[in-house]
């Protein structure tokens, strides 16, 4: 089996802030019942991390668990597991209601790094999202529209976001950030 | 003339000179000028022509508020129409002209306009030009289109080479309006540990006190200013900008910011303009006032102009708009303007005051100066063509008998001053009528309300109707301190700052100059300078019956120019309330609209532009497709191949060659973007059985079933391939447009109707790159992968299985859309073009050739297959296309089914799906309708089918087609003719079976 | 442009995150119903100036179905709640009476 490609071979951009596709990514969307603690205990068990609570994000390292909503989580593993892990879980929750699904394949990833301010700012043009240091904090997640897509993004820490939108715009997502990083065209505004 | 003094200017850095051209011709201004002040330190009084009569008209305003002074700013990719001279800042090389005059400003064939003005009062145009109508699209419409018009539009083929950004901010208080009411309020919000935000439209701060002067806590309006920047820029919580215009505020606090940042400097880098998407808790209006104009016969001669704007080019750009400046005004502001000219040593003649008895302090002062003060006077004319030479005076009351002419060359005009209530009044802030100051003002008990049902706007300021400086800046504290305490801050009671300026007498409001000016007065007393409306225009439309003042304004054309109407429109509604005999506050106000002033269509569109004008959804295997010379269909957001035309070989040409490749060896498909979603859990047999026709929960394990999904309607809405995974688990194809929609449809429905049903789904579509690979050779192609055992015993037609092709993992299914052998295979998106590499050579033996969805939709239609979109549009049930087959009658429900129980849905008289077969071979043009005997109620040919699809079969060599003919497969051999889109040229076609090609099947069960 | 709360996430959204899903509420009738009644329900829909029940989807963003309280008029947001009941809760109910008292919406007051 020939390795992973991703949409944009890595590409990255150096602006107010540096854009890059970062990736591959392992991704594993686990749906399940709020209560269903079989299948929370069966994600943890393969990220070492907690269960986030309420649109948080538990990663580190590019391993962890993101808060999609109530009854949706996105699990993050290295991309050589991401087969045997929904494998794994699979067999695991072998005749209970929930699902388990590799969507490495389908989705994107970049990170914004830089400084803090500015990695807040880019978001800001694109995203109707308060991004004040103060409103939008370490470690959580935001599911948005970005521009004209949806996404999903999250400080791991001040400085540094990641940011997940589908395969197939990959390269809209990216030209975006691009733009809205384009030296010159600094807010100044957090 | 106008004239540039030796000395003065606080805004303008007379070591930085500036070179521009206007109508071609060059100017030299300062840093810091604008084009308005630099124009008439050139002495260019005339700087466009009215938009009706082509009236040479002059710089009225210094602000945003001005209707004359429009330019076309730049040239080529930069062109830009109506801009406004007062605020468009200088810089070095800025080209602008003239707009709407022929064939130069000083000469214009259109001013013959301004002698038949007497014969183009309002309604002309409705009145004259509504019959005969043929007249209208051939000769009234392109002589008014030549003849009227303001700026030029830019070129079609312009490309403006700018960029424009959006910003999403969030504060807990925004004040809009850098003036000392709005700086105050920031102070006061600021100071109660508020987030602020505060904008202000122009480059400098403080508004006009400065140059209407005073003292505020014993310093000067500037230092003061100064100062409270200052404090402002060191508060952590606050966040300052100028050239920011608060351009529109909407529901639950959303405002509109638009912020121009390299307009006064272009070439810098960044972003042109910036639009500022804000969410504030609190609003505060510190919009200021506007002078009004008086209404006098002559008031539209370049010359005449607001006695503010006249103080400020003198203060601020060390500009004399005149000579000799008479000073004409219904309150003491007006005053000012004759001090600071006597000061600057200009002349000042008279100063006309319409009160009997004058004024206060200011007219003191001025008569101390030595000015000739004339009380209950006014001007019945101007005198001048171009330019003002003189005025004529005459009592206030009475119908304009002369006193005495003045010879001057400019006219200070100020008749009161108006809030700027247009933010206020966006988001539904009501307003009462002030008799006292003659002005509309905010009605604070009837503010706009936000999500919670609580007030989220308080004007402050001049724009709250308090106009002097003591007033204006303890109001601007009172609306800081409201909106902290409103956004749980604890406002601060501190004293507001001292303030020393001279008590006002009061204005008297005089809407017409003289009161009882006779018809050839009023008929050259303009109202709106853009859009030319006089004072007898309006007269007129209130004799016609137009009594509502939304309707006035439509009949005229008062304040719907670019500029809105903020000078016209309170002494048009003065002028219609007297003339039917009413109260200003009866008639009312028209609606104020956002934006404040135009904004940039770029700021709106945001980053929108090029590569991200909206996105582009790329299968894995795009590049390769591009590389390989491909001719795009747009569907949806995704670019699927149409078809890979070969050097020298035409798109038709292309496509044939497709079919024919894949009919007889074999043919690669990128069908990466069908809809491909995941539908797991206990229920999801039963829920299967909810959203398709068929009975999908008896589908076997490892089996593929063609399924109809139906709206509530009853309608067809899509269709596709599920495969059955394992007991609990379906995989749903979609069409590619369907995907986003149908996982939305399967969601609503069970999340909100039977949301105690175990069922989750996943879309994922983009998880996979999907190939079908098609013809009598792909059997051949997939074994020499190899990896999975593909024969027709293992792999029966309708069947799917995992497992690994030429080292890929791989899910194939065996399903045919084309009528060929076929399987479609799915690897992870990753490793999509790995796969289509691997196809294409090891197919290179086959002469494998992809193949596109003109292709695609030839050989289906060939097979009588229906594509969602073409045989349906919405009004198309399951049954009209012989889909009965797909419809249980062992089930009692699904979604649609209840809809396909009415009477004329359950009814054999439809429309139905039939095969059509032209006499001659040619193709029927698509959507081409079969009229029949007599006509409709609306006179119209009654028709009895239409074709839903039609190509040229190459595998036929003749046109086929499909559509649906009333009771069409009762009608079989039947021949009906078909209407061209002339609606005469006929074209009979055979009604015939939709199966065109091997309706056996014999090509696909190998 | 509004901003409504989304309660299973808790995002204060603004419209342009939702898609709007009409009327809440409503029963569904299905195969067997007499016409009237399913007439109205694929039709028939309430267009009050004031107070109205609506759904909406937070689809750029959990992608959850919710209700919505809202004044037609002053586009006041009284409250939201989960897309999965068959009636406003009560406390939503009362909170709607303190302040438009007398309000009606179908036969719900």
């Amino acid at each position: 089996m020939s390795e992973p490609v991703t949409p944009l071979a890595g590409a990255s951009f150096d602006g107010l802030v540096r854009v890059t596709e970062t990736g591959p990514q392992g991704m594993i969307v686990l749906r399940c019942p709020e209560d269903a603690t079989d299948a929370r205990e069966a994600a943890t068990a393969v990220t070492g991390t907690k269960d986030p609570a309420l649109r948080r994000a538990a990663v580190s390292n590019g391993t962890g668990i993101l808060w999609m909503s109530p009854d949706e989580r996105l699990i993050l593993v290295p991309r050589a597991k991401s087969a045997s892990t929904v494998a794994e879980m699979q067999a695991k929750l072998a005749g209970q209601h929930a699902l388990v699904a590799d969507v490495s394949d389908a989705r994107a990833i970049f990170r914004l790094e830089g400084d803090p301010l500015m990695v807040r700012e880019v978001l800001a043009k694109l995203a109707p999202v308060d991004m004040r240091p103060d409103h939008f904090e370490v470690g959580e997640v935001r599911r948005t529209r970005l521009a004209q897509v949806a996404a999903a993004f999250w400080l791991e820490q001040e400085g540094t976001a990641d940011l997940i939108c589908f395969r197939s715009v990959a390269r809209y997502v990216y030209d975006l950030l691009c733009t809205a990083a384009v030296n010159g065209s600094a807010v100044k505004h957090f | 003339m106008s004239t540039r003094l030796s000395h003065g200017g606080r805004l303008t850095d007379r070591s930085t000179p500036v070179q521009f051209t206007f109508n071609g011709r060059s100017f030299s201004g300062y840093a810091g000028d604008t084009l308005a002040s630099a124009l008439l330190a050139g002495d260019q009084m005339m700087m466009g022509r009215s938009f009706k009569y082509h009236r040479p008209r002059g710089v009225v305003s210094s602000g945003a508020e001005e209707p004359n002074a429009l330019v076309n700013l730049g040239q080529g990719d930069t062109h830009e129409p109506n801009a406004r001279a007062t605020t468009t800042e200088i810089f070095q090389g800025l080209k602008a002209s003239s707009q709407n005059h022929w064939p130069s400003l000083e000469y214009d064939v259109g001013a013959v306009n301004a002698h038949l003005s007497r014969f183009l009062p309002a309604g002309f145009y409705y009145k004259m030009f509504i019959h005969p109508r043929p007249l209208w699209k051939h000769v009234y419409e392109p002589f008014i289109r030549q003849s009227a018009g303001l700026g030029k539009a830019p070129h079609p083929e312009a490309r403006d080479p700018d960029t424009y950004e959006h910003f999403y901010a969030y504060t807990d208080v925004l004040v809009v309006g850098g003036g000392v009411a709005g700086l105050q309020a920031a102070l006061e919000a600021g100071r109660a540990g508020a987030e602020v935000l505060l904008l202000e439209q122009t480059a400098h701060w403080g508004g006009r006190t400065p140059v209407d002067g005073g003292e505020i806590d014993g310093l000067d309006p500037d230092a003061w200013i100064e100062k409270a920047v200052g404090e402002l820029e060191a508060m952590p919580n606050v966040r300052i900008r100028t050239r920011t215009m608060g351009a529109g505020i909407y529901d639950h606090g959303y405002v509109l910011g638009y912020e121009r940042l390299t307009d006064h400097a272009p070439g810098q880098p960044g972003p042109r303009h910036r639009l500022w998407r804000i969410r504030a808790k609190q609003v505060v209006t510190a919009t200021g006032a506007i002078e009004r104009p008086l209404a006098f016969a002559g008031n539209d001669i370049p010359g005449v102009m607001l006695a503010s704007a006249v103080r400020d080019y003198l203060v601020n750009y060390g500009v004399a708009v005149g000579d000799r400046t008479v000073v004409v005004t219904t309150n003491d502001d007006g005053y000012r303007t004759a001090i600071a000219l006597k000061r600057a040593g200009l002349d000042v003649p008279a100063v006309l005051d319409a009160r009997e008895y004058g004024g206060g302090a200011l007219m003191d002062q001025a008569k101390e100066m030595g000015i000739r003060v004339e009380t209950g006077r006014g001007i019945s004319k101007v005198k001048g063509g171009k330019r003002v030479t003189g005025v004529a005076t005459c009592g206030i009351a009475g119908s304009g008998a002369l006193i005495d002419e003045i010879a001057c060359d400019c006219v200070a005009m100020s008749g009161g001053w108006s809030p700027v209530v247009n933010l206020w009044s966006h988001c539904g802030g009501k307003l009462f009528w002030d008799e006292a100051q003659a002005c509309f003002r905010p009605d604070t008990d009837r503010a706009p309300t936000g999500a919670d049902g609580k007030p989220f706007v308080t004007p402050a300021g001049a724009a709250n109707g308090y106009l002097y400086l003591s007033e204006t800046l303890s109001d601007g504290a009172v609306g800081g301190r409201t909106a902290a305490t409103a956004t749980g801050h604890a406002a601060g009671d501190a004293a507001v700052p001292e303030t020393s300026a001279p008590v006002e007498a009061a204005p008297r409001p005089v809407w017409m100059m003289p009161e009882g000016a006779p018809y050839e007065y009023r008929a050259k007393a303009w109202l709106d300078y853009q859009n030319d409306v006089k004072v007898t225009d309006v007269q007129l439309a209130a004799r016609e019956g137009f009594e509502s003042v939304e309707h006035t304004k439509r009949y005229t054309t008062l304040g719907m120019a670019t500029d809105q109407g903020k000078l016209s429109n309170l002494n048009g509604l003065a002028t219609l309330a007297n003339a039917l005999g009413e109260e200003i506050p009866q008639v009312g106000t028209t609606t104020f609209r956002p934006p404040y002033t135009p904004i940039s269509m770029g700021s709106i569109a945001g980053e929108a532009r090029g590569s991200v004008f909206q996105p582009l959804r790329r299968t894995p295997m795009h590049d390769w497709h591009e590389a390989h010379g491909v001719q795009w269909e747009p569907v949806g957001h995704w670019r699927r191949p149409y078809c890979f035309p070969k050097a020298g070989e035409s798109s038709e040409q292309a496509v044939h060659r497709e079919i024919t490749a894949t009919r007889d060896s074999l043919g690669l498909l990128d069908a990466s973007t069908l809809g491909k979603i995941l539908v797991k859990g206990p229920d999801a047999g039963r829920f299967m059985d909810m959203l398709y026709t068929n009975l999908m929960s008896k589908l076997a394990v490892g089996r593929c079933r063609y399924g109809l999904m139906c709206s509530e309607n009853g309608f067809l809405s899509d269709d596709g391939v599920v495969a059955r995974l394992d007991e609990d688990t379906f995989l749903v194809h979609t069409t590619t447009g369907g995907a986003d929609r149908i996982h939305a449809h399967m969601e609503e429905w069970l999340q909100t109707e039977w949301w105690d049903w175990q069922v989750y789904t996943a879309n994922v579509t983009e998880q996979y790159a999907q190939v079908g690979v098609v013809g009598p050779n792909a059997r051949k192609v997939l074994e020499k992968l190899g990896g999975m055992d593909l024969s027709a015993e293992a792999m029966p037609f309708m069947t799917w299985a995992d497992g690994t092709l030429g080292g890929l993992q791989a899910r194939v299914f065996r399903i045919s859309f084309s009528g060929e052998l076929s399987f479609e295979v799915a690897v992870p998106a990753g490793q999509g073009r790995a796969l289509w590499d691997t196809l294409m050579e090891a197919g290179a033996e086959f002469n494998a050739t992809p193949y596109g969805t003109e292709a695609l939709h030839v050989m289906r239609a060939e097979k009588g297959f229906i594509m969602i979109g073409d045989e349906t549009d919405g009004t198309v049930i399951p049954q009209d296309l012989g889909l009965d087959w797909a419809i249980s009658k062992k089930k009692d429900d699904y979604i649609g089914k209840r809809a396909q129980e009415r009477s004329f849905m359950d009814n054999a008289d439809r429309w139905k799906l039939v095969g059509l077969e032209t006499l001659d071979g040619s193709v029927l043009p698509d959507g081409a309708y079969a009229p029949t005997d007599g006509k409709t109620r609306n006179g119209q040919r009654n028709t009895q089918g239409r074709v839903t699809s039609s190509y040229f079969s190459p595998t036929l060599g003749k046109g086929i087609a499909m559509g649906l003919v009333h009771n069409g497969p009762d009608r079989m051999g039947e021949v009906i003719s078909f209407a061209a889109a002339d609606g005469t040229t006929m074209t009979e076609a055979r009604i015939v079976n939709a199966v065109f090609f091997d309706p056996e099947g014999k090509k696909q069960n190998v | 442009m509004l901003t409504i709360q989304c309660p299973h996430c808790g995002v204060q959204a603004e419209e342009t995150e939702l898609s709007p899903g009409g009327e809440a509420h409503l029963s569904r009738f299905g195969p067997g119903s007499e016409d009237q009644d399913f007439e109205a329900y694929l039709f028939f829909r309430e267009n009050p100036k004031g107070v109205h029940f609506e759904r909406w989807r937070h689809v750029h963003g959990c992608g959850k179905w919710f209700h919505a309280a809202r004044c037609t008029v002053t586009m006041e947001v009284f409250g939201t709640y989960s897309a999965q009941t068959t009636e406003p809760p009560k406390a939503l109910r009362d909170k709607i009476s303190e302040k438009r008292p007398g309000w009606t919406w179908r036969d719900i007051a």
